[in-house]
């Protein structure tokens, strides 16, 4: 809380700005992926082996298929990123950090990915039309922690509004037939226990990460209780119908970036819509003004006749909307059909993303692009064939998560007031 | 439903008259203190589940009945058995049979929970139990078929290992936000899954896995590496649970006369105090996080080697999960946290005889288990729904967490 962030570190507090430290060890990181990429990827392939990558896709444009030679491009890949690591570590240089960082690590997965894709063919489209498709839930998942926790509420209950939202989702479109209202029924359920969330926290001033917690125990047990004891027995209620892709007339055509992103589903485009909309309105609107004074100083708020309460009970119940409608696309958005803890930990795995985000929605974002990456190249090295055993696969976006957060981010700086119960007297 | 009892008058208020017996007892019932609070959420736990059985079946309340009678039944006693052990003066293991199988599934919510209230208490929140109760477990399995020891040196090695295991798991987290400050709910978290998909590639590779299988299951812990079972007659209540009863005095030592729990609680309780005292927090951070994860560790090498002995897919089950509820529910004191897990212990025990014999699905348990935590985290609101007195000195806001920066 207020004590804790006193004590951390002016230079890693202050967004950009980054430990000396740090950034050495973002250096010598990057040169560790340089050594990986340039010796074991590349020299330990023999030369004149080819990758193809394929970037022809249905709707896009056929570009055919492009071959590179995988010794030459790792080697070259290695040294570049093996330079960028060598200026991270003897410069002082603090801004630019994390761009020449992610730029290090970018040229690493295209030496890793054309690794992988030796006497093989592999659609880059595809991977990031798959990687759009994994980060859209924790999109809705991050956008609602930014929503409660930008007022000062902690939802952490995020994983069983998802639950709770794939849930009804599937049963409320299978039993109308009408996809649309279970998307709605998700949005519903969501901002139910975004109200109740809101209702112990602000009304009776229960620890939020507790309620939270307990939220996503409640959903947990309801929802493998239903499944057993109402869906098994009505299959009709569990009919598993997803919504189509539409394809954005001209967009979709564009080479790569059409299928990626113009030829998905509703709720694809409406995580983007939302992502734009919630960061316009936190930073360029009066609302967001309003919302962000909540969450860092709700006292000061209230003496300029800000309504504290009531923009966290608003903000609350439009978190659990946004996280409702982001379980639906569990199921009437991806897979169909409802099972008994489908969402598997996605929700706290949003909540690691709008931390990474910096409670900032396009901060968020990356975060999630990150994991969906991680969840997507994971599921193609399974398809794929390569060598390692399918736990380890399924297990690195968590790693990885833990990684980023552990290395790129450390000690956050929250909004003043986040979890902080207020009492208006 | 406490409040039948008419509030005792008013004392008169000329003569400092002692309030009799009874009036001190009503008085005690109808506030809303500590018992009465958690009592009342139990009440309405239950009847929250009761509402859901109507609901899903369509029956009447005789369903409820049938399903909650044999949720005792399958916990406590059922009448039937014991009336046949008295009438036949035989057949007394089966009379006890529900308390043994509550005590066994207590076990390891008491090692977890008081784990998970550990880290509470010095302002960790602690939520991979699912992957330390895995990481005992594993650690315990090897070191169960591993070693060829008799019973008086392999049983303790097991169950150090199982602690050791736990603490590893616990040290990942805490070594991460002491020296990156990365948040312990993040990183717990996402180690719950690292662990999970660790097991299952064990559960497929040698030694681990039982030779011959092609299914998911690890060798069997010998006889020497298994906690002996307590009573004679195929019980299954064992040494575990004696562990379980030392660990909370333990506990309860540590945090209330130790100098160190001393310090975990400074710390716990207000940061800024604890360093102006020059205590290290990163350091308490880093031993909390481990002393938490070999007390859940505990709770995985307890079912291993209590009554299970071998490893599958999933090890653990909500165990991990149901700690946090136990430990909010003991509100963080080693004494409640044995009295929460011996009532989610007997929730366990008796639903799973509940599904058995009436078809109520196990899941009911969960639900219960959650509205139970959800009203005694929120005091406040059972004291309006039942119009309780305020209990002098009882806090209304029980503020246990702190946010991401703490």
């Amino acid at each position: 809380m207020s004590t804790a962030s006193l004590a951390a570190p002016a230079a890693i507090v202050e967004g950009r700005l980054v430990s000396v430290s740090r950034v050495r060890g973002l250096g010598a990181f990057l040169v560790l992926l340089a050594a990986v990429a340039a010796v074991p990827l590349g020299l330990g392939t023999r030369a004149g082996v080819q990758a193809a990558f394929d970037f022809a896709d249905p709707p896009a444009i056929d570009l055919g298929i492009l071959h590179m030679p995988v010794r030459a491009v790792c080697v070259a890949l290695g040294v570049v990123t093996a330079l960028l690591g060598a200026w991270l570590l003897a410069g002082r240089q603090r801004r630019g950090t994390y761009l020449v960082f992610t730029a290090g690590v970018l040229l690493f997965l295209w030496a890793f990915l054309t690794w992988v894709a030796r006497n093989n063919d592999l659609s880059f489209t595809q991977l990031l039309a798959e990687t759009m498709v994994s980060a859209t839930p924790l999109v809705y998942g991050s956008l609602s922690g930014v929503m409660c926790e930008r007022a000062g509420v902690v939802n952490i209950a995020i994983e069983g509004q998802f639950l709770a939202g794939a849930f009804l989702g599937a049963m409320i479109g299978s039993a109308t037939g009408v996809l649309w209202l279970g998307l709605v029924a998700g949005g519903l359920s969501g901002a139910v226990l975004g109200a109740l969330l809101a209702f112990l926290a602000l009304r009776y001033g229960a620890d939020q990460i507790i309620v939270g917690v307990v939220i996503v125990a409640f959903c947990t047990g309801l929802t493998n209780f239903l499944t057993e004891q109402v869906l098994s027995n009505h299959q009709n209620l569990n009919a598993g119908a997803t919504f189509g892709t539409w394809a954005i007339p001209g967009l979709a055509r564009i080479p790569v970036l059409g299928p990626v992103l113009f030829h998905q589903n509703v709720f694809f485009y409406l995580a983007a819509v939302l992502l734009v909309v919630i960061h316009v309105g936190l930073f360029r609107t009066r609302w967001g003004l309003r919302v962000r004074a909540v969450g860092e100083h709700p006292r000061a708020a209230a003496t300029v006749g800000i309504h504290v309460l009531r923009v966290r009970y608003r903000n609350v119940i439009l978190g659990g909307v946004i996280a409702g409608i982001g379980g639906a696309s569990f199921t009437v958005g991806s897979i169909g059909e409802f099972s008994a803890g489908m969402t598997a930990g996605l929700g706290y795995v949003a909540l690691a993303a709008m931390i990474f985000g910096r409670w900032r929605p396009f901060g968020a974002l990356s975060a999630a692009l990150l994991f969906g990456f991680a969840v997507s190249l994971q599921s193609f090295l399974a398809v794929l064939g390569v060598n390692i055993p399918s736990p380890f696969l399924s297990m690195a976006p968590y790693v990885i998560t833990i990684a980023v957060v552990a290395g790129l981010v450390g000690r956050v700086r929250p909004p003043g007031a986040d979890g902080v119960p207020y009492s208006p007297e | 439903m406490s409040t039948t009892e008419a509030p005792a008058p008013a004392p008169a208020p000329s003569t400092s008259r002692q309030p009799g017996r009874a009036e001190r007892i009503a008085r005690r019932v109808t506030e809303a203190n500590l018992a009465v609070v958690t009592v009342l959420a139990v009440v309405l736990g239950l009847f929250v589940g009761a509402i859901l059985i109507v609901v899903t079946t369509g029956q009447s309340f005789g369903g409820v009945g049938r399903a909650y009678g044999a949720l005792f039944a399958g916990s406590i006693f059922s009448p039937s058995a014991v009336g046949h052990a008295i009438s036949t003066g035989h057949g007394w293991s089966a009379a006890f049979t529900p308390l043994s199988e509550t005590f066994v599934a207590a076990t390891p919510l008491i090692f977890a929970g008081l784990g998970v209230a550990v880290g509470f208490s010095t302002g960790v929140f602690n939520i991979g139990g699912q992957g330390q109760v895995i990481a005992g477990a594993i650690c315990a399995t090897y070191v169960g078929f591993g070693v060829d020891l008799p019973v008086w040196i392999h049983l303790p090695l097991v169950v150090a290992a199982g602690a050791a295991g736990g603490a590893v798991a616990g040290f990942i987290p805490g070594l991460l936000k002491a020296r990156t400050g990365a948040h312990e709910v993040i990183v717990t978290i996402m180690l719950n899954y690292v662990f999970l998909y660790l097991l299952s590639y064990l559960l497929v590779t040698a030694p681990l896995q039982q030779p011959g299988q092609s299914n998911s299951i690890s060798r069997t812990v010998p006889q020497s590496g298994r906690l002996p079972h307590l009573f004679s007659g195929g019980l299954r209540v064992n040494g575990g649970f004696l562990l379980a009863l030392a660990a909370v005095a333990g506990v309860w030592w540590l945090m209330q006369r130790s100098t160190l729990g001393f310090r975990f609680r400074v710390i716990g309780s207000n940061p800024l105090a604890g360093r102006a005292a020059g205590m290290d927090a990163k350091m308490a951070t880093i031993l909390v996080l481990t002393l938490s994860g070999a007390l859940v560790g505990l709770a995985g090498m307890s079912t291993l080697a209590g009554t299970d002995f071998f490893l599958s897919t999933g090890y653990g089950g909500a165990n991990g999960f149901n700690a946090i509820t136990v430990a909010l529910l003991g509100r963080n004191k080693p004494q409640g946290v044995l009295l929460g897990a011996l009532l989610f212990g007997a929730l366990t025990a008796g639903g799973r005889y509940m599904q058995a014999h009436t078809g109520v699905p196990f899941d009911l348990t969960a639900v219960i288990q959650a509205v139970i935590v959800f009203f005694v985290a929120t005091p406040a609101l059972v004291q309006e729904i039942f119009r309780l007195r305020s209990a002098p000195g009882e806090k209304k806001i029980l503020l246990f967490t702190k946010g991401w920066a703490g």
